[in-house]
């Protein structure tokens, strides 16, 4: 997350085009690496399902369609709202907190009315998430350190609101609010949908294109005329939405307001949104990829749970960070043999 | 002789394009601008009729490109008055300029690289079906509007894996599509070759006849006088000349950019290099160098019991053979077995058009550039290279671009200088400040760097200033062998000189020098000898004598181009023109460079 | 042409100059301030017991900051030293029957290797040190919590107490331990071949290289030095509460640290190290929030102030231009 130097006072005169360097036309071998790269995603989350299902026992639940799914579909639009922001070169380490913060407010909220318990955290984090973005547009603060704020602050705020950690909302029984996050197909029908309509927004939206451009070479698209301040305003409050969103809609499969989740969560959703491909510096983001990752790290952690759960939750982190590693690596010696 | 644009007149026969009398479709008047001190634009002023191509030259540094920025929105003047289409007009934003009609394209291609080639050239305007973007049309459009320009390539694969030239036909293509009264070009065709140039050409050709404007900025004098109708000439910020292009000669134009007074100073040389080689001086100071860096010179065996014949310009290489020895340097894209010795005490010079391999080959030496071939530096091979293996070995190479890879802004003049030799001034990993601090005020002074103090940051530094200080850091080095690439280009005419006088010393001293230039005169006056590079392989070696301007052309348009021998000596003499233009012709042959 | 948008700096104004005299100093300034403002809201405050507490808390985190400074400094950034602390705290029960001295080692081993996958991923293979430090993160902690076992471990060896507890002339060890990294971290930064090298390559990695520099060395060396300092910070924070609790030791200390180096006015693009500023950085929140805690502020109030801080900080040291 760099921050560029201010230019000299004098004024410079042009650098020349630099001769050769990354001035030819691709390769057949650079064709075949980049699109190895673009599909590398997919291809290893149907080789890890086909060993699964290979290495299983013929009476063995997998795949457990269901688990591995519905378990937490929810927090898989923390990866959503990260692929976009992540794209205009940007990062946004509050989600969590404001994952938090979602089901908190929705459990409060839901104490008066089931359309409070929507509202209100959508409200509450989408003005979160545009004041980060503001912060970043037109403060010229780097992202990581404004959302690393964020991050705090929203705790922060949280605990202002249930009384240092000590009240739990809890969602009232019969309210219609708690269906939104009941069972498996809901909450993966709700995820799916958001994941398509992000879809749409990245690939066939003028947004999306500007996103992508402020990324990948934001000179320019300010020289062309784009929005770019406001489009960074609106992803981070894009982001700061979809996170308050899961945050509500997993405090109504809960049933209450917990205060002590989230913690991490923005790590995993960066996690996920690397792996399926999304450039870390920007000016590349592929919603497709964020669902390959998402589901990669879901199948990976069921894997884990069903064979090595007599280790604890501890394995599981080890063999996630150990996934991650060798993921990134891969990612980073194939672009490094793409350059050569 | 300077005149003002006076569209009434009557002596003035009538330009192609609008009758006069219409109101100009761009105008700056007597604009000034001036960052913190500096005066970019002191008065200069532009008259663009509409319909007709409108030449803007000067050196760099002559406000060509504040100008342009002026005009295009992204700076706001000082003071004076920019009109489009006869009404005053501020822009406070590039795009407040685009939205008024001003089409902007730059050098440096503007495209988003992971983009697709539809998606860019249709940012920002994309075409809808329903409320989102139509992709479909999209591409098939964009596929039309390329197979206009010449280019066919595949419209959804992402932009950075086209060649340089299509890149810059699609920028073209993105930026000329929109509905412009006035297209301005800012060096459009320093990446094309011949044909797509020409497709250019009639793009702007049919500009005009749409009544359209195009203001064209280049250093290349053939492409200006084929296609443009009128020429304004700016130096030191005014504006020196404007008239028909085809009534300004090529000498008088190159004459106004650069002064009359400048040639005179030079005796109808153009550059500060020893006019004879072996008179070349080593700078009066050089044993004190040996005292500050005692045991680098002892490995180099220099000093007063050196044996001057074996180490002179042009002599047979001392112990160990020749400085530099270059052999079947190839890598997977450009260089195709470029091989060549420099000999301790010579200059040979490197040309070669955009693109041959000039700057590939110098990465390739020390090693920042993956390649097969070997390098050896006095005879003994540097087995795995990289640059510290270069350094090690005694290679020093100067970046042709400074600011990106030379130097380091944050830090001070003394930590750049002696950014290279930390670990030769430290002991046991401690860096000595009293010796940084001699070497630091040594070169400080052997180089006239001018800065406040040793501690005022680079950054603020004029790049005549920052190109020495990167010198030094080399020099530190003590090293056998530098590679120059473009080594006075974007510095002021007097840092210029300092720096050519200070490559005769180096050479003086006994350093192989590899100069890689684009401008002729440099490479003429400052080499011993000349190898020419053609798409990546050695397509001439000149030697003394033959070191001449045509036979310098020749090799530069290559050998073996049947129907595009013109077209390369055109482009050869485009080489020779650009950035600096200090290239002329000696008087008999006043006719033969022109083609 | 380059395509700048920006309107160049018209000369160094009286805000700029005010803005970066801020950035400089202000960490300490409004370090003096906060003591001051402190001790007059309550004279406790610069009691000799106070201040013990003080720096028995805020040591381990000048430790990691230290190490994150530097690594901030090669514009990267370390996420897995909290997961390194707790590694260093699951290895010494495990060999505490060698003898202290030998756990240390081993932990200090331990750290150094973890800094060295990280380090490897960054400089060899290319991978970005923000996912590299995220996946050892993640998996370090991991494999601290399987060799520990989930539930905390006492700890009773009389040295390592020692360590955490004691103090000479009044001051605690932790913090003398602090004091010494921090001469030892500051003389490397501006005295050392490697330190002006460090800062060379977080300013312009491409010229560095050029010059001939040992980026990778350097770079690598970075997060090693990085892994070391979190595990001695963790061998320190198992000594201070007589327990080896991986699943709870070190959590956020990346935050932290992170925080204390910004707030110190290192900049997160590189180029500059300000270790003084770091450790008054470190200082600054900790005592910061021990005043709000010693005047009932709830925690959510502390934090919400951690967070304004950390903006303010940032706005101050940001570079002056777009991102």
């Amino acid at each position: 997350m760099s921050v560029r130097t201010p230019e000299t006072m004098a004024p410079v005169p042009a650098p020349q085009p630099r001769s050769g360097s990354e001035g030819r036309a691709e390769t057949q071998r650079e064709r075949w690496i980049r699109r190895a790269e673009r599909r590398g995603p997919l291809v290893v989350l149907v080789a890890v399902c086909a060993v699964a299902t290979i290495a299983s026992p013929s009476d063995a639940s997998w795949p457990d369609v269901s688990t591995i799914l519905g378990n937490n579909a929810f927090v898989w639009l923390l990866a959503l709202g990260m692929t976009f922001v992540i794209t205009t070169g940007g990062i946004d380490l509050s989600v969590g907190s404001l994952y938090a913060l979602g089901g908190v407010l929705a459990a409060r909220g839901a104490t008066s009315s089931p359309w409070l318990a929507i509202v209100l955290p959508l409200v509450v984090c989408a003005a979160w998430g545009a004041v980060q973005g503001l912060l970043v547009a037109y403060g010229g603060m780097a992202p990581f350190i404004v959302t690393l704020a964020g991050l705090l602050g929203a705790r922060g705020l949280l605990q202002a609101l249930t009384n240092q950690g000590s009240t739990t909302y809890l969602v009232p029984a019969g309210s219609w609010f708690r269906h939104l996050g009941e069972g498996t197909w809901v909450p993966v029908g709700i995820v799916a949908v958001l994941f398509a309509i992000g879809w749409v927004l990245m690939e066939r939206t003028g947004y999306g294109a500007t996103l992508t451009a402020i990324g990948g070479n934001q000179d320019s698209a300010v020289l062309l005329g784009l929005p770019v301040a406001r489009a960074k305003v609106l992803v981070y409050l894009l982001s700061g939405t979809l996170a308050g969103a899961a945050g509500a809609l997993g405090g109504a499969r809960l049933g209450s307001g917990v205060t002590t989740i989230g913690v991490g969560y923005e790590l995993t959703a960066i996690a996920a949104v690397v792996i399926g491909g999304t450039l870390l510096t920007g000016g590349y983001g592929t919603i497709g990829g964020t669902v390959c990752g998402v589901l990669l790290l879901a199948v990976i952690h069921h894997l884990i749970d069903r064979y090595l759960s007599q280790y604890g939750s501890a394995m599981t982190d080890a063999v996630n960070g150990a996934f991650l590693a060798v993921v990134v690596l891969a990612q980073a010696l194939l672009e490094r043999s793409r350059r050569r | 002789m300077p005149t003002r644009p006076d569209e009434t007149d009557p002596s003035v026969p009538p330009e192609a394009g609008a009758p006069t009398g219409a109101p100009a479709a761009l105008e700056a008047r007597e604009v000034v601008k001036s960052f913190g001190g500096v005066h970019a634009l002191r008065g200069a002023d532009l008259l663009v009729r509409p319909g007709e191509v409108h030449a803007l030259m000067g050196e760099n540094g002559a406000g060509k490109s504040t100008l342009i920025k002026l005009l295009t929105g992204v700076y706001r003047p000082d003071d004076g008055v920019i009109a489009l289409h006869g009404t005053e007009r501020a822009f406070r934003t590039p795009l407040e300029a685009q939205a008024a009609g001003i089409s902007t394209i730059y050098q440096e291609v503007n495209l988003v690289p992971m983009m697709s080639v539809a998606r860019n050239l249709f940012l920002g305007r994309e075409p809808r079906r329903r409320g989102l973007v139509d992709v479909r049309a999209m591409n098939r459009m964009s596929g039309e509007i390329l197979e206009r320009y010449g280019v066919r390539v595949d419209v959804t694969a992402p932009v950075h894996t086209l060649g340089l030239g299509a890149r810059q036909m699609v920028a073209l293509a993105r930026a000329v599509r929109l509905d412009a009264k006035v297209v301005i070009m800012d060096e459009p065709t320093s990446s094309l070759e011949p044909r797509e140039v020409q497709t250019l050409f009639g793009v702007i050709r049919t500009l005009r006849e749409q009544g359209a404007s195009v203001v064209f900025v280049s250093h290349r004098l053939d492409e200006l006088y084929e296609i443009c109708d009128r020429v304004t000439v700016l130096r030191d910020g005014r504006t020196v000349h404007t008239g028909a292009m085809a009534e300004l000669p090529r000498t008088e134009l190159v004459a106004l950019m650069l002064g009359r007074a400048l040639l005179a100073a030079h005796d109808g040389r153009v550059t500060a290099f020893a006019p004879d080689k072996a008179q070349r001086q080593a700078a009066p100071d050089d044993e004190a160098l040996g005292e500050l860096l005692p045991a680098a010179r002892r490995k180099w065996g220099r000093g007063k019991d050196r044996d001057r014949q074996a180490g002179g310009p042009g002599g047979p290489g001392g112990p160990g053979g020749p400085a530099l020895s270059i052999s079947g340097l190839t890598d997977r894209h450009r260089l195709r077995g470029v091989s060549l010795d420099v000999e301790p005490g010579e200059v040979v010079g490197l040309g070669g058009l955009l693109g041959a391999g000039r700057s590939e080959t110098a990465q390739a030496v020390i090693g920042a550039r993956p390649a097969t071939g070997a390098v050896k530096v006095g005879g003994k091979e540097i087995r795995r290279r990289s640059p510290q293996a270069a350094v090690r070995a005694g290679i020093a190479m100067l970046a042709e671009d400074r600011k990106a890879d030379g130097v380091i802004p944050g830090l001070s003049v003394r930590e750049n200088i002696v950014l290279a030799a930390l670990p030769r001034l430290s002991r046991a990993g401690i860096v000595s400040t009293a010796r940084q601090d001699r070497i630091v005020e040594f070169f400080m002074t052997r180089l006239r760097i001018k800065a406040s103090s040793p501690a005022q940051l680079v950054q603020d530094l004029s790049g005549g200033n920052q190109q020495k200080v990167l010198l030094a850091r080399w020099m530190c080095l003590n090293p056998r062998v530098l590679l120059l690439d473009e080594p006075t280009r974007g510095i002021d005419v007097g840092a210029k000189a300092e720096v050519q006088t200070i490559i005769d010393q180096l050479a003086a001293e006994g350093i192989g020098v590899l100069l890689i230039s684009s401008e002729l005169d440099e490479l003429i006056e400052g080499s011993d000898r000349v190898v020419v590079l053609h798409t990546g392989s050695v397509a001439a070696r000149l030697d003394g004598d033959e070191v001449t301007a045509p036979n310098l052309m020749r090799a530069l348009a290559g050998e073996g181009s049947d129907s595009g021998a013109e077209a390369g000596l055109e482009a050869g003499l485009e080489a020779g023109l650009e950035a600096g233009l200090e290239f002329l012709e000696p008087p008999q042959t006043a006719e033969e460079g022109a083609s | 042409m380059t395509a700048a948008v920006l309107e160049p700096v018209d000369g160094a104004g009286t805000r700029d100059r005010v803005l970066d005299l801020a950035q400089r100093y202000g960490v300490y300034a409004a370090l003096v301030v906060l003591i001051a403002v402190a001790t007059a809201m309550n004279s406790d405050f610069m009691s000799v017991s106070n201040w013990r507490v003080q720096l028995f808390q805020v040591a381990p985190t000048v430790l990691v900051a230290l190490g994150m400074a530097l690594v901030i400094g090669t514009e990267g950034v370390d996420l897995s030293v909290g997961a390194t602390i707790a590694l260093a705290a699951s290895i010494i029960p495990l060999y505490i029957g060698y003898g202290p001295a030998p756990a240390i080692v081993l932990a200090l081993l331990l750290g150094a290797a973890a800094g060295l996958v990280g380090g490897a991923m960054v400089a060899f293979a290319g991978v970005q040190p923000i996912v590299a430090t995220l996946s050892l993160m993640i998996g370090l902690r991991g494999l601290a919590e399987l060799m520990n076992g989930a539930a905390a471990k006492p700890v009773e060896d009389p040295s390592i107490l020692d360590l955490g507890e004691h103090g000479i002339a009044g001051v605690p060890v932790m913090a003398w331990i602090a004091l010494a990294a921090t001469g030892a971290v500051a003389y490397t930064v501006r005295r050392t071949t490697f330190g002006r090298q460090l800062v060379a390559i977080g300013d312009n990695k491409r010229a560095s290289l050029l010059a001939g520099l040992p980026v990778r060395r350097v770079l690598v060396t970075v997060y090693v030095l990085s892994g070391i300092l979190a595990a001695l910070a963790g061998v320190l924070i198992v000594g201070h509460g007589a327990e080896a609790d991986p699943a709870n030791q070190g959590l956020n200390m990346e935050l932290s640290a992170i925080t204390a180096v910004v707030v110190g006015g290192t900049p997160l693009s590189g180029g500059r190290v300000r270790v003084l500023g770091t450790v008054a950085g470190a200082m600054f929140m900790q005592l910061a929030s021990a005043v709000l805690i010693q005047h009932n502020v709830p925690t959510s109030t502390t934090q919400i102030v951690e967070a304004v801080l950390i903006c303010l900080a940032v706005y101050v040291s940001r570079e002056r231009g777009t991102r």
